[in-house]
């Protein structure tokens, strides 16, 4: 398995960290962003809508669990916060065998979901707004996806 | 007389209404009230398709009763088309188009915040140009009405609602779910005893809630490598006036800016006790712009509101097809 760590000293930075993956990202793929509240995992995933050509606003998932972006790829942004401690079908595997680019946050919380292969993404407040990301590829293109970030 | 029978299940409620002339409810019936066996008192969501497809018939027959109604008596099924959780809202648009096929009424398709806005007419005669400020636990948005139906949404949050940093600062400060009125009660007995950062925005009429829920967690883990512990109480108060200010001025500055007849305020949050405190002092300089504060029971996700609301599309005559789809990012009417 292949590990990238990458530091961001502000939001912008972390904006543009994510708008190289986005630009990079291929159909069906999907990344788990593991970090505390307030980490920073929807201003990572607003950096990746950005990258994917996504015009509107990505705001928190947390109410709706699910939200819908249509870019040059369409965008499944899961927050799974609300689902702790519960087993429910949402019906989200249809949507990730689509050919979009799915982002979960709190993805213990639906383990079930995680397909063999993924980007798990390690994020860690350090002090104000500097964030440490470690990028954690298990399959092939997410190795690729790790030269292009790096 | 025109009667509705509304229906709602955009998130973790499925209800159904029956609402008259679109100010009087005859009955308003939501799952989480009836459904005994949810577990851990209602934290967890319901929100599988499933779960609504257990609840939907029920609501609606209990609608029925309650209101000593029958399906002869309704003129058209209004239904919450978007915004929302695609599997919770299919269900509710699949039952409306069910029932209205079956008893050949018109379908009324609603935006979910149009009907938190609309819900204030349960309060009072709505009167235009009017402000809106929808809060809940989705949503923070500010938005501008010139005339009856005609919405422009002027502001909104760059990154959490509201009612969602409440609920995840509650939860770093051990005080559990639901935040808000958790930590509205414990703020009452604290001191400005911490500095938080003002949220900023680029736009004037934006709002952003990310950075203070990030601030709040620093500042527990400050204290904790000081060896303090945090003091609760203030914790609470210095996030809850940090926020609720700030959302403050930039509603008056919309005020000052665009002279509404009437600024209503719509949604979960609008219950917060400090809320309305801030909000009527803040208003003293508008004396010619009636403030309308809901009760809670007209703020929380109901069919209700979406019979409001689908009263004045009814009127307008803003009617669905059977093709009409549920549409889990709509945008609001006349929204690019």
């Amino acid at each position: 398995m292949k590990y990238l760590e990458v530091c961001t000293q502000n939001l912008e930075q972390t904006h543009a960290l994510g708008e190289k993956i986005g630009s990079a990202a291929r159909k069906n793929m999907v990344f788990l962003l593991d970090g505390d509240l307030g980490a920073g995992k929807t201003t990572l995933t607003q950096g990746i809508a950005k990258g994917l050509g996504i015009r509107r606003n990505v705001t928190s998932p947390t109410f709706t669990i699910l939200k819908i972006y249509q870019g040059r790829m369409p965008l499944y942004h899961i927050d799974a916060y609300r689902l702790e401690g519960t087993v429910q079908d949402l019906g989200f595997e249809e949507l990730m065998e689509d050919e979009g680019l799915t982002v979960i946050e709190w993805a213990e919380y639906v383990s079930w979901l995680i397909p063999e292969e993924y980007m798990k993404v390690t994020i860690t407040l350090l002090e104000e707004d500097s964030r440490r990301f470690v990028f954690e590829a298990h399959g092939e293109q997410y190795e690729e996806l790790l030269e292009v970030i790096a | 007389m025109t009667i509705l029978m509304a229906i709602e299940s955009s998130c973790d409620e499925t209800a159904c209404a029956v609402v008259k002339d679109g100010c009087e409810i005859l009955s308003s019936i939501v799952s989480s009230q009836i459904n005994v066996h949810t577990l851990y008192g209602g934290v967890v969501p319901e929100v599988a398709s499933r779960i609504h497809v257990e609840n939907i018939s029920t609501v609606v027959c209990e609608a029925l009763q309650q209101a000593k109604v029958t399906m002869d008596d309704i003129d058209a099924i209004a239904y919450t088309q978007g915004p929302g959780l695609i599997g919770s809202l299919h269900v509710g648009v699949q039952a409306a188009k069910a029932i209205a096929w079956a008893y050949h009424k018109p379908l009324v398709p609603v935006n979910h915040m149009t009907g938190h806005i609309y819900a204030n007419r349960f309060v009072t005669e709505l009167q235009w140009p009017l402000m809106a400020l929808v809060i809940s636990g989705g949503h923070t948005e500010l938005v501008w009405m010139e005339n009856d139906w005609d919405f422009k949404v002027i502001g909104t949050t760059r990154d959490d609602a509201i009612g969602e940093a409440y609920d995840k600062v509650a939860r770093v400060l051990g005080l559990g779910y639901p935040g808000g009125p958790k930590i509205d009660k414990i703020a009452r007995e604290g001191k400005p005893h911490y500095t938080l950062p003002t949220p900023k925005t680029a736009s004037p009429y934006d709002f952003s809630f990310s950075g203070l829920k990030s601030a709040v967690l620093q500042m527990i883990q400050r204290e904790e490598k000081k060896d303090e512990t945090i003091n609760v109480a203030d914790a609470a108060y210095c996030f809850q006036e940090t926020a609720l200010q700030s959302m403050v001025k930039k509603t008056m500055a919309a005020v000052a800016e665009y002279r509404p007849a009437m600024l209503v305020l719509a949604g979960g949050v609008a219950a917060n006790s400090r809320l309305r405190v801030l909000m009527e002092e803040a208003m003293k300089e508008y004396p010619e712009v009636k403030l309308v504060i809901p009760p809670l029971s007209c703020c929380t996700d109901n069919a209700a509101m979406i019979g409001a609301a689908g009263y004045v599309a009814y009127k307008h005559g803003l009617f669905g097809g059977f093709d009409a789809a549920a549409d889990p990012a709509l945008l609001m009417p006349g929204e690019e």
